[in-house]
């Protein structure tokens, strides 16, 4: 039995949308820059594909640009609203200190060119409070941009009180919906949202694949230089098999947004309140505020990447926020944002569910975890210094 | 696959665990903060190595470091002990990513922190260059092995 609890980091590509990039590889293969009939069949599918997209999310058609993914899209918001902002004389950032690595990076080397970097704290659930965004704001302020949900510990942050601050305040605001999309209804009008970035394989689309909604009025700047493809922002031939299976993926998952949230909330709770049984353990983020499908939790006294390799053993797939895991000295930054000491962060794990996992699973992930934290803390000297009092609890 | 056969199996079913009471050296190196901390416990008779268990908190490859330097040093000599480097555990695992290579220096110097436990505890004199301060963190000295 393989039961597969990763879904943050990526999904199995749902049949519909293998079912509708098929056409696009043998039949609708031409490219969309072609004057022939083979290349204007394919444009005039692109153009279908885009206001569908548009559609899933109330925006218009030429607000979507397609991209390779999440990353690029952030990275394309975030220069574009420096750019946008320098040019005016404001060189001010604000985001968070958990947001994802495409953010932080991009924002690590706005940085090093002469842009001040605000990163608000994040609470110790892991929500970011839209006060605090607004307190940062200033005169120079030249984008604010805050994940939707976040990737480790699944939290979802007030994106329409924020969305509300920015507009009051005339300030670009982006926000990295690639958690949130597909499992978390996005409307961008409603949440005054001004950029968003989305990737395709978080909601069983296909990988490399994504797109950037932004708002008409906003000058976008390229990353990629080239064609004309993406009105000119975004060069490159299009990838129409993989927007084609983005698309269906999309369709089918905002369809069924709140079928598969009532599938997925009590799976995720009994998964929660199983786990939470295990001694010095410690749920991290909000238990209401968090996607449908995210668990994460702290064990004391044991390391995340055994606790990985002894859960694979029995056929259980998930991931862990431990250094190890990571390849640096330093667990993740996340979790460290919410407060959690280096010690217990180390022994992170998070399972991520989809709507194809079932209660058996829950439990016997439940009775697995539980195994192999006891066997794992049987093991190390840590527990063995917690159980004799010469090292205290954290949790 | 990230690891090796070898690494796998003494993951897996990791030889010597646990504790020795009353054991004649114990040597505990590492940090909780970087994620590792190895804890050997030491049987000294004649200046043998009669026996030896360890605790591990870390990763795999950690703990197959541990259980395969146990095994290197079950029923040596304390100076054969003393020889045991970070590379032949590296060697005798088939193997380690270069990310963690430190867990196999880590298993070197709990070794050689438990022997000079053993030494401490005797009133035997030994070269202290020759040993760690167990600060896995801040230690820099085996920067030479990671690439």
């Amino acid at each position: 039995m393989r039961i597969y609890a990763d879904n943050a980091a990526t999904t199995r590509v749902s049949k519909s949308a293998v079912n509708a990039m098929l056409p696009y590889f043998e039949e609708i293969y031409g490219n969309p820059s072609s004057l022939n009939t083979t290349g204007q069949i394919a444009a005039e599918a692109l153009g279908k594909l885009r206001c569908e997209i548009a559609e899933l999310i109330n925006a218009k058609p030429q607000e979507i640009y397609f991209t390779s993914g999440g990353s690029e899209a952030d990275n394309q918001a975030i220069i574009t609203a420096a750019k946008t902002g320098e040019k005016k004389g404001k060189k001010h950032i604000i985001s968070t200190k958990f947001e994802h690595h495409a953010v932080l990076h991009t924002l690590n080397k706005l940085e090093k060119e002469g842009f001040e970097i605000t990163l608000i704290d994040v609470n110790e659930n892991g929500v970011v409070k839209a006060e605090d965004v607004e307190k940062a704001i200033r005169e120079d302020t030249a984008l604010v941009t805050v994940m939707f949900a976040n990737n480790e510990i699944g939290t979802v942050q007030p994106i329409a009180e924020i969305g509300e601050i920015c507009r009051n305040k005339g300030v670009i605001f982006h926000t990295d919906a690639v958690q949130a999309a597909g499992h978390i209804a996005i409307d961008v009008e409603a949440l005054k949202v001004d950029m968003l970035s989305v990737s395709a394989h978080k909601f069983h689309g296909p990988k490399g694949v994504g797109f950037l909604y932004c708002r008409k009025g906003i000058y976008l700047r390229n990353l990629i230089e080239g064609g004309a493809q993406e009105r000119g922002k975004r060069a490159g031939t299009e990838n129409l098999p993989g927007i084609a299976g983005m698309t269906a993926a999309m369709k089918e998952a905002v369809e069924k947004i709140d079928e598969n949230a009532k599938k997925l909330i009590p799976l995720r709770n009994r998964l929660i309140e199983g786990l939470e049984k295990i001694p010095h353990s410690r749920v991290n983020g909000d238990k209401e505020k968090r996607l449908p499908g995210n668990v994460n939790i702290c064990f004391e006294g044991i390391e995340g990447e055994s606790l990985l390799l002894l859960l694979d053993e029995k056929g259980i797939e998930a991931s862990s926020g431990s250094a190890c895991t990571s390849g640096s000295l330093d667990p993740s930054h996340v979790l460290l944002s919410i407060g959690l000491p280096h010690d217990v962060a180390h022994g992170s794990l998070r399972l991520t569910i989809s709507e194809e996992n079932t209660v058996e699973e829950m439990d016997y992930i439940i009775s697995s975890v539980t195994e192999v934290v006891d066997y794992l803390r049987q093991i190390s000297p840590v527990w063995e210094e917690l159980q004799k009092g010469t090292r205290e609890y954290i949790l | 696959m990230l690891y090796s056969e070898k690494v796998m199996d003494h993951f897996k079913n990791p030889r010597n665990v646990g504790e020795i009471e009353n054991a004649d050296g114990v040597g505990e190196v590492g940090n909780v903060k970087c994620g590792d901390i190895m804890k050997i416990y030491l049987k000294i008779e004649n200046n043998i190595i009669v026996d030896v268990k360890f605790k591990t908190f870390g990763c795999g490859s950690a703990i197959a470091s541990s259980s395969m330097a146990t095994e290197m040093i079950k029923g040596k000599s304390i100076d054969d002990a003393l020889e045991l480097s970070n590379k032949a555990v590296v060697e005798a695992l088939d193997g380690l990513p270069s990310h963690k290579i430190h867990c196999s220096v880590l298993a070197e110097e709990a070794v050689k922190a438990a022997v000079r436990d053993y030494y401490d505890k005797n009133g035997i004199e030994y070269d202290k260059t020759k040993f760690c301060d167990g600060d896995c963190c801040h230690c820099g000295k085996h920067q030479d092995v990671e690439e």
